[in-house]
């Protein structure tokens, strides 16, 4: 299971509280956590990446194992440690603004 | 008794303010979408009980809320059933996308920028919702860069009525200090196939005679901003309202300037009369009176708040040019606030109730036609829009 840390108004439009946990299969990429996390909640969709081109909204980051991952290729396998669980795929919105 | 239900976007959320039918005692319920930005929230004329609500955020993008019991509970359409194994999610009530068609979005690539060059267009947000007189699941959007969506499954997904950019101004539109938007959508109550829109700062259109594809409507108008002052686009209209009863008349609060139509934007006058300034946002008809309107003076493009610190509406009650300021129950003194295009509305009691929002987060209301105000409440996030329902 793929554990997803969502910005405090992405849980409340989903409906979830805490964090998210995500049957994704392998292999585990950005790509494909976004596809499972959408298809779990669908009013998701949009609020992340673009309906259309699926490009990352310019002011949300993805972190993970202290790494910032957010310009890199979104078919590139995440870290062991986020496809075993052990750490969280972080989704963080820009400080900026307010 | 009959009731009265106040419908109110913020900068950080929405409220529904309800009251009895003497709009006295009233009960605040929200936030609704706590923190995000809510640009307009509105009800169905033809179910009262339907609402929907753009929700929007510089992070997250565009967000559609509809509610089935007059704003109890909330639900994104299409977003909220889960998908069959193998199933794509739905989740398309806030895909906005412009058409592209070689028949109709080929040539609509790009407007005007701010540096004169063109820009392509890129969707935003939407700015206004304005759901159908007659069918509760049709309802269009006004939204930035502009365009006029619609959906006629209760905003489970949008269709973009590329007509309107389509007609072939669209290069010359321009977006206007807050961006350009699609703010204006009067749907003809007599004529189901005519409609009026206006854009900031395009100025305002309607679909031509006899189906054909949408035509500019702003013969009269004069913008000492454009280097051709009575171009036939260009122009940074604000607001527009009419009503019901006479929709061939329009009311026109534009950049500058309040204006008036009597055949359906075919022809404008100025009717600004001897208002203190004729810069504002806000223009509404009273619900009985068609010659009545209303217009909150600010005072200028570059000082967005009321002239000498006096918070007035003006009422016009001979269709323009000649204005009564109302001032009993506002503050006259040291008020600063504006009031945006989309925060002044009507109710329709036999006693016509006037409403309209700051961006110090006041409501007022007036039972009384604007006679006397009080406010709803003081202390709200700034305020983005209002509308009022009257219920049985």
């Amino acid at each position: 299971m793929i554990l997803v840390v969502l910005p405090a108004h992405l849980r409340t439009l989903a409906r979830v509280e805490g964090d998210v946990l995500l049957e994704v299969a392998a292999p585990v990429t950005v790509r494909s956590v976004l596809d499972a996390l959408e298809a779990r909640y669908p009013m998701l969709r949009g609020t992340i990446r673009d309906h259309v081109t699926l490009e990352r909204r310019p002011f949300l980051r993805f972190f993970a194992c202290e790494q910032d991952l957010s310009l890199d290729p979104t078919d590139v396998p995440l870290p062991d440690a986020i496809a075993s669980g052990k750490e969280p795929f972080f989704i963080i919105g820009a400080i900026a603004g307010g | 008794m009959s009731k009265v239900r106040v419908l109110v976007g913020t900068k950080k959320g929405a409220f529904i303010l309800t009251a009895d039918g003497k709009r006295q005692n009233w009960e605040v319920s929200g936030p609704f979408f706590a923190g995000w930005e809510i640009y307009h929230v509105i009800g169905s004329p033809a179910d009262p009980n339907r609402l929907y609500a753009s929700q929007t955020s510089g992070w997250f993008g565009q967000i559609i809320q509809r509610s089935d019991d007059g704003g109890k509970t909330w639900e994104t359409p299409g977003g909220e059933k889960l998908p069959k194994p193998g199933e794509f999610p739905a989740g398309a009530s806030n895909k906005f996308v412009y058409d592209t068609s070689p028949e109709t979005g080929k040539p609509l690539t790009t407007h005007q920028w701010y540096d004169d060059t063109q820009h392509p267009w890129e969707f935003k947000r939407v700015w206004h919702l304005e759901p159908s007189l007659t069918d509760p699941d049709t309802v269009y959007a006004g939204v930035e860069d502009a365009a006029i969506f619609r959906s006629t499954d209760g905003a489970s997904s949008w269709h973009e009525l590329a007509g309107l950019r389509g007609h072939g101004t669209g290069p010359q539109w321009q977006p206007g200090a807050g961006g350009m938007g699609l703010h204006t959508i009067l749907l003809d109550a007599k004529n189901p196939n005519r409609m009026y829109i206006a854009i900031s700062a395009a100025g305002a259109f309607r679909p031509a005679d006899g189906g054909k594809p949408w035509k500019p409507i702003n013969k009269g108008l004069r913008s000492p901003y454009l280097p051709d002052q009575d171009a036939e686009v260009g122009h940074c209209v604000h607001r527009i309202a009419l009503h019901r009863s006479r929709p061939d008349v329009l009311f026109m609060q534009k950049h500058w300037d309040v204006m008036r139509s009597d055949n359906a934007g075919d022809q404008w006058r100025e009717v600004s009369g001897n208002l203190p300034t004729d810069f504002g946002f806000v223009i509404d008809v009273h619900a009985h009176d068609p010659e009545t309107i209303y217009v909150v003076p600010i005072k200028s493009d570059g000082e967005h708040y009321p002239p000498e610190g006096k918070l007035r509406v003006y009422r016009s009650r001979t269709g323009g040019n000649e204005w009564e300021p109302l001032s009993k129950g506002l503050p006259q003194q040291d008020c600063y606030v504006d009031v945006l295009r989309d925060a002044m509305c009507v109710d329709s009691f036999d006693s016509c109730g006037v409403y309209f929002g700051t961006t110090g987060g006041q409501v007022y209301a007036s039972a009384d036609g604007g006679d006397s105000w009080a406010p709803i409440v003081r202390d709200l996030p700034a305020v983005l829009s209002v509308e009022v329902q009257t219920l049985p």
